[in-house]
């Protein structure tokens, strides 16, 4: 019988630190059996619970897209015992991931619509991955304008700077970087927090549908925006976090009303929230 | 499918006999309670009670189980990598066991076995367990299995139903592994027709026994989030110590919490999955420090809601309870779960 | 003591009528025999929802820590103690708490009771005002007098009138004498090492790591407990013996010189460990080693919580 709680055995293949507090890494995994990558096969939105032995397990988005081949990567905020461990790993270091996770964004819904993404500090992770998803030339004529408003604390938190700044030079996204302040003076993008420049950037809500993943506080704010915008509920969309442990909706953790954050998300539109208990 | 007669004299000689194909669990008393434990030399079986204090779940599902080992001697090529250990799934036959908690595990098996995800450990100990159910000639004032979906001689989940008649069992085979398990058993002879309506007239007799009640006809209609902002959840939660012991005596309680443990000068360790509580503030707790169910009352409305409303909703049929009364009877606090779906059911938003 | 539930009702009903305090926490009727619930009245038109008899055995003093209201308060000897223990220890403010004070004739200990009657089932258990009580079950009814059905902590108990009160619902009662109060310790305290050891290893076997005893002690307030710690992480949350032993004795440990063997642990554990035979070596140590008994004035500190310069230890100077 397949054991949905045995990790795929990894490899760490590269650490890229992403903020200028060193508090966020991106870590490259390879697969040490390879065909575990195809049973990996993953869709933008979803998670995988990364496995240390003797440490323990965490759930995290999955940052890099599938269109990206040979490797999964992720990107892990230093805050406990398993991620400060994650972070005190060095390249060739062996761990485990199990996955793909959860659901993943409504790719088949976002088909001929407006799409705007919104993100903001750390939360940007499946977003990247969703992102680069939709940049590729196979997928891009399925979404029509593509907008996307990012922020951070300040320049030096802003993830996957080098990626940002590629797509800004695109014109088939318009990129809306943005930090909360700055005092650098050539800082060339935005400056005020999220739900503000997304207030500003984002004049229609016509065919549109919003992907929102950011701190509780940022989706507080941005969500009335979004809704006086005339985005319907069920057009905006949210990933939720929660203490998880299996991953696979068996140990009752992440249980809210009917659902698993595990299992039946973490992506909920917010019509669907509306109609749970706020137990998040 | 056959109805066997084995008197109470051979009963335990007849028990001895199945050890040689299951693995036999027995109600014994221990202290002052009984307790299912493994029928070996010198044990003395006790079918003389109303119910064990701890449900059969721990012989599916144990509290402590290892899932995986590892090792993290960094000099060993298969460091870091966690492995699958030996199980041991010969069958085995619980003698003795409840209905109401035999059909708990049917609650149960909705989470563990589904069509998305099945828990290889559990399913598979279930599948190798054969069930000899007691019907209750005496149940407890506190049982209200008949209003929970269950019932003194309720047949879900039960390979093989036992009527005690006095001076002899009634066994009927329920299913497949109970017809099996008969076909084992030494000693007993096919029940007589008089055997076999005596027992028929037990379970219309203790049908009527059963008074305590709870009352969920009216849950399914309600609305979540009104039921989850409604006013009495303060007060029904104020006594609670959020200690576990409801849901670790509860048969339908199957949240579970997985925690890695290392022998630090062995170098080895095992991933452990522990029983775990929505009572205790840990459960939700984030690393950030935000807890969704900080308060005492969010955690108590929690363990009722899912029970009694959000199960109802996921899965369409009743409760997540079968009403054997064991957290009515050994919560410290005495908080009544009967009193609970009451206000629960009489719920409404405009009151 | 069933008696008192007329003051009580009485009592409560003045006390937040007059503002003296915002809630009333006390006991209302059980729904199973032997049972009674802790409740919080705020509103004086229900205080008859109140209710006092000898099955009133967890600790109150629980439901004080982290409240910042007036909070009006019923009290037994022991439970006083352990809100003297909380006030010292600043978990609550005594300006908070009307203390209405109970002078203690003991609860009845419920395993004793169903082993009485040989485990019989039991409907119904009424207590008169002459220290008896009547257990009536399917097909029987038989008396017994509360004097032999004590709980184990209560038939030791020399602190049965309340320590710290504001009024008291009934005239104080004779403190019981010549009380062995540490005849089972001695007889652990007299086995050799090996049958300590497997004493213990017995005695937790049964332990399903539920945590009802730490919660219902009123010592055990702290954020985050030993054994919920995961960074580092000192104890299994497995039901692992060497874990388990070591959750109760560390325990144990924590709550040295400030347990009032109130019994609440033991009364509370679903099944059935004698959990104060952790507590109360440490209580007599206590008392024999600093001549300490908790809670009994606001004005003295804990032995093990106290640092002088002239300590007569020269150790620990």
């Amino acid at each position: 019988m397949e054991n949905p709680y045995l990790p795929y055995p990894v490899r760490i293949d590269g650490i890229v630190t992403e903020t200028e507090d060193r508090n966020l890494k991106t870590f490259k995994f390879v697969f040490l059996n390879p065909e575990d990558e195809e049973k990996f096969a993953y869709t933008p939105g979803q998670f995988a619970e990364l496995s240390i032995a003797g440490q323990g397990e965490i759930p995290i988005g999955i940052a890099s897209s599938p269109s990206e081949k040979g490797f999964v990567a992720f990107t892990v905020n230093k805050m406990g015992r398993v991620t400060t461990r994650l972070h005190n790993m060095k390249e060739g270091d062996v761990m485990g991931i199990r996955g793909p996770l959860g659901n993943w964004y409504p790719w088949e819904a976002m088909e001929g619509k407006n799409v705007v993404i919104i993100g903001g500090g750390f939360a940007f992770t499946t977003l990247r991955s969703s992102i680069i998803y939709m940049l590729q030339p196979e997928n891009r004529p399925k979404f029509k304008d593509i907008t996307v408003v990012y922020g951070a604390r300040s320049p030096g938190m802003l993830l996957y700077k080098d990626e940002l700044m590629a797509w800004e030079k695109r014109d088939d996204i318009h990129m809306h970087i943005t930090v909360d302040g700055t005092d650098d003076p050539d800082w060339k993008y935005n400056v005020g927090f999220v739900p503000t420049i997304t207030e500003q950037k984002i004049t229609s809500a016509e065919n549109g549908i919003a992907i929102v993943c950011g701190p509780p506080i940022m989706i507080r704010f941005t969500q009335p925006v979004l809704e006086k915008l005339g985005f319907p509920p069920e057009n905006i969309i949210l990933s939720l976090e929660n203490r998880m442990k299996c991953g696979i909706g068996m140990c009752g953790r992440c249980n809210i009303g009917e659902k698993f954050v595990c299992k039946d998300g973490p992506v909920f539109s917010l019509a669907q929230l509306k109609e749970l208990p706020p137990d998040y | 499918m056959s109805t066997k007669c084995f008197s109470k004299e051979e009963w335990v000689g007849v028990l001895e006999g199945l050890k040689e194909a299951y693995r036999v669990f027995v109600p014994v008393k221990e202290g002052d309670f009984h307790n299912f434990r493994p029928l070996e030399n010198g044990t003395r079986p006790n079918f003389d009670f109303q119910n064990t204090r701890l449900s059969a779940k721990s012989l599916i599902y144990p509290q402590s189980e290892r899932m995986f080992e590892y090792t993290v001697d960094n000099q060993d090529p298969e460091a870091h990598k966690v492995r699958e250990t030996e199980r041991d799934y010969a069958p085995q036959v619980v003698v003795g066991i409840r209905p109401c908690d035999a059909s708990a595990f049917k609650l149960v098996q909705k989470n563990f076995d589904n069509p998305e995800y099945r828990d290889p450990w559990w399913v598979r100990r279930y599948e190798s367990t054969t069930f000899v159910g007691l019907g209750c000639n005496d149940p407890c004032v506190t049982c209200f299995c008949a209003s929970a979906g269950s019932g003194p001689f309720d047949p879900k989940g039960l390979d093989v139903l036992l009527h005690d008649i006095g001076e002899a069992y009634v066994a009927k085979a329920l299913t497949d592994k109970g017809e099996a398990l008969l076909g084992k058993a030494s000693g007993g002879r096919d029940a007589s027709d008089e055997e076999i309506k005596k027992a028929e007239g037990l379970t219309r007799q203790v049908a009527g026994k059963i008074t305590a009640r709870i009352s969920t006809d009216k849950l399914k209609e309600k609305k979540v989030t009104e039921l989850y902002a409604a006013p009495f959840w303060e007060e029904v939660g104020f006594s609670c110590i959020n200690c576990g012991t409801c849901t670790y005596l509860c048969p339908t309680c199957w949240c579970f919490d997985i925690q890695d443990e290392v022998q630090r000068l062995e170098k080895v360790g095992d991933r452990m999955r522990n029983w775990d509580s929505c009572m205790f503030p840990l459960f939700t707790l984030h690393t950030s420090g935000h807890n969704p169910r900080a308060k005492k009352f969010e955690r108590v409305r929690q363990r009722f809601m899912h029970k009694l409303k959000y199960y109802v909703d996921k899965y369409g049929d009743g409760i997540q309870c079968v009403g054997c009364g064991r957290c009515v009877q050994f919560c410290p606090v005495n908080i009544d779960i009967r009193e609970v779906a009451e206000k629960m059911n009489a719920f409404s938003s405009g009151s | 003591m069933i008696e008192y539930t007329e003051k009580i009702r009485e009592t409560a009903k003045k006390l937040l009528e007059d503002g003296t305090v915002d809630v009333f926490i006390g006991y209302k009727k059980g729904t199973v025999p032997m049972m009674n619930e802790p409740v919080l009245v705020s509103d004086p038109a229900q205080v008859d929802v109140l209710y006092w008899d000898s099955n009133c055995g967890l600790n109150l003093c629980n439901y004080l820590t982290g409240r910042t209201d007036k909070i009006g308060i019923l009290a037994t000897g022991c439970n006083s103690r352990n809100i003297v223990t909380h006030v010292v220890e600043n978990q609550i403010k005594r300006e908070q708490l009307h203390i209405v004070g109970v002078p203690c004739t003991g609860m009845i200990n419920h395993r004793a009771v169903k082993r009485a009657v040989k485990y019989r089932e039991i409907t119904e258990v009424t207590e008169d005002t002459e220290g008896r009580f009547t257990v009536k079950g399917p097909g029987y009814e038989e008396s017994f007098d509360k004097a032999s059905f004590l709980q184990l902590n209560c038939a030791t108990c020399t602190h049965r009138n309340p320590v710290e009160y504001d009024e008291l619902v009934a005239e104080k009662v004779p403190e019981q004498e010549g009380v062995q109060a540490f005849h089972d310790v001695e007889k652990i305290e007299g086995m050799d090492p090996e049958k300590k050891w497997g004493f213990f290893t017995r005695m937790i076997d049964p332990c399903i790591r539920c945590y009802a005893c730490r919660n219902a002690c009123p010592l055990c307030y702290c954020p985050t407990c030993f054994v919920d710690e995961s960074n580092p992480q000192w104890v299994g949350k497995s039901v692992d013996p060497t874990d388990t032993m070591t959750f109760h004795f560390l325990r144990a440990f924590h709550c040295a010189g400030r347990c009032t063997d109130c019994g609440a642990c033991e009364r509370v554990c679903p099944v059935g460990i004698s959990v104060r035979q952790f507590t109360k070596k440490l209580n007599k140590d206590a008392l024999e080693l600093f001549s300490w008994e908790a809670g009994l004035s606001l004005d003295k500190r804990p032995p093990l919580d106290v640092y002088r310069v002239d300590d007569y230890n020269k150790f620990i100077r």
